[in-house]
């Protein structure tokens, strides 16, 4: 892919916003339009590197992380309603808006 | 004695012989805080009754003949990223404005264990999302130097707590450079750990292969002293590592004779600031002169850290941040439209522009189309970019950089230009791709704005001992850093 190629347009910015629920205003979607688009098109040089054969770092862990699945304390429900918008603690519940109709 | 000037051994040494009162230490900085704090904004929140009850606690263990842990009686402070239990946690963003964490996270519980007195949370970019402090939701923390120019960030703070002469201690965490790049802008120590050395269970996540916890702080020794606290395993983070714990401050004072300090002249002649490139050499003739034996290395991935770097930040970001959608905890939208525009619309209220431009990147870099051209790609090639430093670890012991291409900018100067401000991140970056143990040690003022800047030492992995006696031996020779006048 070359520097050309990137063709960033407001509606690709729209429809990654859709993906991560993001409800983003008509100034917003500008602004980030042209500077996602300088950014990747910066990014893209990464393209010129050559890594056949090479395999991908997704971290640098260098030891075994896996442990028994036992049950353990952990936070109350109390605790863990304590910071929720809309609280149901009768219920022990997150509440939301309604979903269906 | 006060959290001015005093180290942290003199500090906790005065407070367990019963010289001065935990509680008189805790006053003191809280009083500084107080004198300054309107003008450097480094603080979001102040604990001050919770951290005088703790300071009591802290007399009373030691009236009583307990043995006062190692930072028994220290102020500290906590980046406002770190969760305590009861005392709000923001991370510098609207979305958390108001949460009140239900639990301590990791290095909390080890620092109250051994002593240290809490003295509040301190200010840094959203999420720990920027390199100026620009991005909080509660306005920029503004250095001590130069009150128009940035701390640097994202633990500006931090570092600013600690220049100021508020605390002798903050911690920070680190994810391209959050410790280092500050603390470098502010003329004090910090040490980013290796990946795995400290536990990040309560550190409200940012890119998890990246981020890391670690100490700001006066000098070396502080540094090292406090990472003795803060490292090990912890069953809570399954990153953290089992690598034994090294009493870090003991490793200090050892001179630099056959140690060989590799410098990758060809990276760092690019885009450096002739000023700071100026007080770098001076620094590396510093290391020559005590023994150290410089070698030329050559870090020929480390040019593509940078876009690296970002295209693998933002695709974690993406994906941690999807947890603030109002349901749990955080701000909700006051929007009921239904389910999708309530978590669309929190998202958009709560979260500022560079964190959203970043989980807009992250997502997209993610997305299909572009996830092998753009996210494969950039893993392969830190692959290789830490291939670049095992060869150079062959032959050297540390890799010696400036932490910052230039000195404290401007606030105001790349706030609109979101790429210029990651370029100011070239050096540092590589150590977090690569979960190497980093420190900034202060390498003198860059004229003519007297701002200061940093050496940056990079080690292997846990080879922060090394890291820590080479910084340790240059600032024995070049002296007590200077403080600025606030």
């Amino acid at each position: 892919m070359s520097t050309s190629e990137i063709q960033l347009t407001v509606a690709d910015v729209e429809r990654v916003a859709a993906l991560a629920h993001l409800e983003l205003t008509a100034e917003e979607k500008q602004t980030f339009t042209q500077q996602l688009a300088g950014i990747l098109a910066y990014a893209e040089q990464v393209q010129a590197v050559d890594t056949t054969g090479v395999t991908a770092t997704a971290h640098v862990n260098p030891h075994d992380a896996e442990r028994g699945d036992e049950p353990k304390p952990s936070l109350s429900v109390e605790d863990a309603l304590s910071n929720a918008p809309d609280p149901a603690p009768a219920g022990g519940l997150f509440r939301v808006p309604r979903v269906i109709g | 004695m006060s959290p001015q000037g005093d180290g942290v051994r003199a500090i906790r040494d005065a407070i367990a012989s019963r010289r001065v009162s935990a509680v008189e230490t805790c006053r003191q900085a809280l009083d500084r805080i107080a004198a300054v704090n309107d003008r450097l904004n480094a603080f979001t929140h102040v604990a001050a009754e919770r951290a005088l009850a703790r300071a009591a606690g802290v007399d009373r263990q030691v009236a009583s003949g307990e043995s006062p842990g190692p930072l028994a009686g220290v102020p500290i402070a906590l980046k406002d990223n770190l969760c305590v239990r009861g005392m709000r946690t923001t991370a510098a963003s609207r979305i958390l404005e108001h949460f009140v964490p239900p639990y301590d996270a990791t290095v909390v519980s080890r620092l109250e264990q051994a002593g240290a007195v809490i003295v509040g949370k301190t200010n840094c970019d959203e999420f720990a999302m920027g390199s100026s402090n620009e991005n909080s939701a509660y306005g920029p923390t503004r250095n001590p130097w130069a009150v128009d120019r940035t701390p640097g960030g994202s633990s500006g703070g931090s570092a600013v707590a600690v220049a100021a002469g508020c605390v002798p201690l903050a911690i920070g965490s680190d994810t391209g450079g959050s410790i280092r790049q500050p603390a470098s802008f502010c003329g004090v120590v910090g040490l980013k750990p290796t990946y795995g050395r400290v536990s990040r269970y309560g550190l409200l996540a940012f890119a998890s292969s990246l981020d890391q916890i670690g100490p700001i702080a006066q000098s070396v020794e502080d540094a090292a002293l406090a990472l003795s606290v803060l490292a090990g395993a912890d069953p809570m983070d399954a990153t953290s590592s089992g690598a034994s714990v090294p009493d870090f401050a003991a490793a200090l004072g050892a001179d630099l004779r056959g140690l060989r300090v590799g410098v990758p002249r060809a990276f760092v002649s690019e885009g450096v600031d002739p000023a700071v490139r100026g007080v770098f050499d001076a620094a590396l003739d510093t290391l020559s002169g005590l023994g150290a034996t410089l070698v030329d290395v050559d870090l020929p991935h480390a040019r593509f850290a940078i876009p690296v770097y970002y295209l693998v930040c933002t695709a974690e970001a993406s994906s941690n941040l999807a947890r603030y959608d109002g349901v749990k905890y955080g701000y909700r939208s006051p929007a009921t439209e239904g389910l999708g525009t309530m978590y669309s619309r929190s998202r958009d209220e709560g979260f500022g522009p560079e964190v959203k431009r970043r989980i807009i990147l992250g997502t997209y870099v993610l997305s299909a189309g572009y996830y092998d051209a753009f996210y494969l790609k950039a893993q392969q090639v830190r692959t290789l970019l830490a291939q670049d430093y095992d060869r150079a670890f062959e032959r050297v012991d540390v890799v010696a950089m400036p932490t910052t291409p230039t000195a404290p900018f401007r606030l105001g100067e790349k706030v609109d230009d979101p790429l210029q401000m990651y370029l100011a991140d070239v050096f540092t970056v590589s150590a977090n791709l690569c979960g190497l143990p980093g420190i900034s040690v202060p390498c003198g003022l860059v004229e003519p704005d007297h701002l200061p800047a940093g050496l940056q030492l990079i080690g292997r992995m846990f080879d922060e001992a090394t890291v820590l006696r080479v910084a340790g031996a240059y600032e024995r020779h070049t002296g007590p850093h200077p403080r600025p006048a606030v």
